[in-house]
């Protein structure tokens, strides 16, 4: 199969207005095209009234460019990029319940967070909360040497990624303040 | 006093004034040039109904029978004079009933604002009577949409309501306004809208990529270009005349750019898609180098895309970037407005001619005139054809009249035959495939230029769809002319059960009313033809009229209309037969 039309995992960087119902609008041109959404995090930029959606999918690549055009054509999406996951830093945060007497048993499960760069975020009586960040297959490997002792809940986060891109949102965002494109300047004969 | 001088004088007035906000939505439309309201009240949008009570000199409202037709009327009266058609309607059913109208805009690049009332804010959510969800449903078939809750915000929202609406590529947009934003008061100013810092609807003409596309174009032996609806948005008509004919290349048209060029340029080649032309057609998959400016290279254009122009270079103009590599492969991306880049390539094109290459065409349109053609002018059939009626229609009116046609059969053999003379002329549901879209766009466009000519060409399912309208074409006396080409069946999908599904005529026949007693009984004149002796005078008999007119014309009941490429197939597998 030829790169364009065999699978792989795209990482979608996409800045936006902060307006209600855009997830919505962004969410349904996956949908039409019934391409599933790995994950999605939304949070705010360094610049005020700029969100940034990252949406991590597996498709094609040559439908995730037309995806991608779809978003950026979107009125309040400011810009969209797609990048793979050898163009971005990236992390993902997961989150593990074990019951608190499993660390009365010897010290394996201490070991296992030492060992695997996680953290004990909270130490309750009947249950302690284990954090960890990292790559999907990170925190995957954590939760299944921690799953023989019974995890109670395990949940991950979705990916944030920062690109390599020496690009600063604010001259992005000044770029398209100023783009003459707002209107139509014919060039006579 | 003009209407621009009285605008500005009403605007003056009313600035800084405190007001509802039902009002400002008034206020704000007259300043956005505004006119022509198609709509139907309901509960939600009373306060709005009530302001418009008073501002009956400045805005004529039409009251449809279906809030289907409002958009269809607001479509209508937007192709023909690319003003931005404006609909009302009020929430819950009202608001659903838009939803195809607003599709089909979306599909063809319609500019249009639809505004609707939504129940008070502090019921949203609670399933109140008559609420639905207007911008999520609306969410993926508007170009933008927005829902107001505060009187305040009504300026700001409609002001970018139509600068979105008409700028770039155009389209609908939905503005959902709650019951108590409508009735709240507040301090009326209006600015037009003229930059949103996230939408970019003009990407300049790139001078490299014009360079790049010359050079295709000198090496070309076989060059050939399509036209699109992009044309006629841009108004670039008279820069398409002065790049075909400095370049010598021929050129086709897809459905919606028909009547961006008078029929008989003699470089105009044809139309292009499912039942278009042969030469334009099959030679798709000849020529050298494909240029495209306007159009989307819609499926019913390409047929099989897997064996669509492989042999050629393509550039493709277009300002819609999600358009250019999503269905054929480019090698020259023009993403542009379309009248600026013809300007940018006319300057820089030698003038050529290509003897040669016209002749493939011409051969192909003398194998297309004795195989379908002949037959349809002069069929010897014992029935009307379709293509004499539109052809006799055509003779009759010089190609000048503004063509509206509904879905199916009819549609094609009217795009086909119809010889248009003039621009803006020609007004169908293309991308959709709206049945019923034929008679409220007609209405919408004799009502936008009543000195023209307005021929809507409807069959008899398409018809039914929309019947109802002829109660406003007779309330306000719109002097459209309806032909309805009745054959008592679903004409294209019993054609295509006879073609591919061995003649099984599953549920495609229709037991009609009598519509001579229906349009009757709406005020029209009526007339029936069923023979070809009186077929002449009665097309005159309907130009002839002042006001509106039906006719209904019995057709043979099992035509097909050729030529045709079948689903799926490629452009060069195209049958005559």
């Amino acid at each position: 199969m030829d790169n364009n039309t065999s699978t792989g995992l795209y990482t979608l960087s996409v800045l936006t207005e902060d307006k209600a119902g855009l997830l919505n609008h962004i969410t349904i041109i996956f949908t039409r095209r019934k391409i599933n959404i790995d994950s999605l995090n939304v949070s705010s930029t360094e610049v005020h009234g700029v969100s940034r959606f990252t949406i991590v999918t597996k498709t094609s690549r040559e439908m995730i460019d037309k995806v991608i055009k779809q978003i950026r054509k979107l009125i309040d999406v400011l810009d969209a990029f797609v990048y793979e996951d050898h163009q971005i830093h990236y992390q993902e945060i997961a989150l593990y319940k074990v019951p608190t007497k499993v660390f009365l048993n010897g010290n394996k499960i201490e070991s296992l967070v030492r060992n695997n760069g996680a953290l004990i975020l909270v130490i309750e009586e009947d249950y302690i909360v284990i954090e960890k960040t990292g790559h999907k297959n990170e925190t995957q490997d954590l939760f299944n040497k921690l799953e023989p002792y019974g995890v109670l809940e395990f949940v991950r986060s979705g990916r944030v990624a920062i690109s390599m891109s020496k690009r600063k949102t604010t001259t992005l965002i000044q770029q398209l303040e100023e783009s003459t494109a707002n209107k139509l300047s014919i060039d006579s004969y | 006093m003009n209407t621009s001088t009285l605008i500005l004088e009403e605007i003056k007035v009313k600035k800084g004034k405190v007001m509802s906000g039902a009002e400002a939505v008034l206020q704000s439309l007259i300043a956005e040039g505004v006119d022509t309201i198609f709509g139907y009240p309901g509960g939600a949008i009373m306060p709005i109904y009530d302001a418009l009570y008073h501002y009956d000199k400045q805005i004529t409202h039409y009251l449809v029978r279906h809030e289907q037709g409002a958009t269809h009327a607001a479509q209508g009266y937007s192709r023909v004079t690319g003003k931005t058609g404006v609909c009302f309607a009020t929430s819950g059913p009202g608001a659903t009933n838009l939803i195809t109208g607003i599709a089909d805009a979306q599909i063809d690049s319609t500019p249009m604002v639809c505004i609707t009332g939504q129940v008070a804010s502090p019921l949203l959510g609670s399933d109140a009577f008559q609420e639905t969800d207007v911008v999520g449903i609306s969410m993926p078939v508007t170009k933008w949409n927005y829902q107001v809750t505060k009187a305040e915000e009504i300026p700001e929202a409609i002001s970018r309501a139509f600068y979105i609406a008409n700028s770039g590529r155009p389209g609908p947009v939905v503005i959902d306004i709650t019951k108590d934003a409508q009735i709240g008061e507040f301090e009326f100013n209006y600015k037009k809208c003229e930059r949103i810092r996230s939408y970019h609807p003009y990407p300049a003409v790139i001078e490299e990529k014009i360079d790049e596309a010359i050079d295709l174009i000198k090496d070309a032996k076989k060059p050939y270009l399509l036209i699109g609806h992009g044309i006629l948005i841009s108004k670039a008509q008279k820069e398409l005349s002065a790049f075909v004919e400095k370049s010598g290349i021929p050129f086709a048209s897809t459905l919606l750019g028909l009547s961006a060029m008078p029929v008989d340029h003699p470089l105009y080649m044809g139309y292009l898609g499912m039942h278009g032309n042969y030469g334009p057609n099959l030679l798709t998959n000849e020529c050298d180098v494909l240029i495209a400016i306007g159009m989307r290279f819609d499926d019913r254009v390409t047929g099989s895309v897997a064996t669509y122009a492989k042999q050629a270079k393509v550039i493709h103009v277009e300002i819609d970037p999600s358009e250019i590599d999503k269905n054929v492969k480019t090698t020259v991306a023009i993403n542009s407005d379309a009248k600026a880049a013809l300007i940018a390539l006319t300057r820089k094109i030698d003038k050529r001619t290509y003897p040669d290459w016209l002749a493939k065409f011409k051969a192909c349109d003398e194998k297309e005139f004795e195989k379908v053609i002949k037959d349809e002018y002069n069929p010897t059939s014992e029935k009307l054809r379709m293509g004499e009626v539109i052809h006799i229609l055509s003779e009759k009116t010089k190609g000048s009249a503004i063509l509206v046609t509904d879905v199916g059969q009819h549609q094609m053999v009217a795009s086909r035959y119809y010889r248009f003379s003039q621009t803006d002329s020609n007004v169908t549901s293309g991308g959709l495939g709206t049945m019923g879209f034929a008679l409220p766009a007609a209405m919408g466009a004799k009502i936008a230029l009543p000195t023209r000519q307005v021929v809507a060409v409807i069959g008899d399912g398409g018809f039914q769809m929309t019947i109802q309208e002829l109660g406003t074409i007779s309330q306000y006396g719109v002097a459209v002319k309806v032909i309805v080409l009745n054959n008592n069946f679903l004409g294209m999908v019993r054609q295509w059960q006879q073609l591919f599904f061995d003649k099984r005529y599953s549920f495609t026949e229709l037991k009609n009313p009598d519509f001579q007693m229906i349009a009757k009984g709406y005020g029209m004149e009526v007339n029936k033809v069923e023979h070809r002796e009186n077929l002449d005078k009665a097309i005159s008999d309907l130009l002839n009229h002042d006001g509106p007119y039906f006719l209904e014309v019995i057709v043979e009941k099992e035509g097909n209309v050729f030529p045709m490429v079948p689903s799926g197939a490629s452009v060069s597998d195209i049958r005559l037969e």
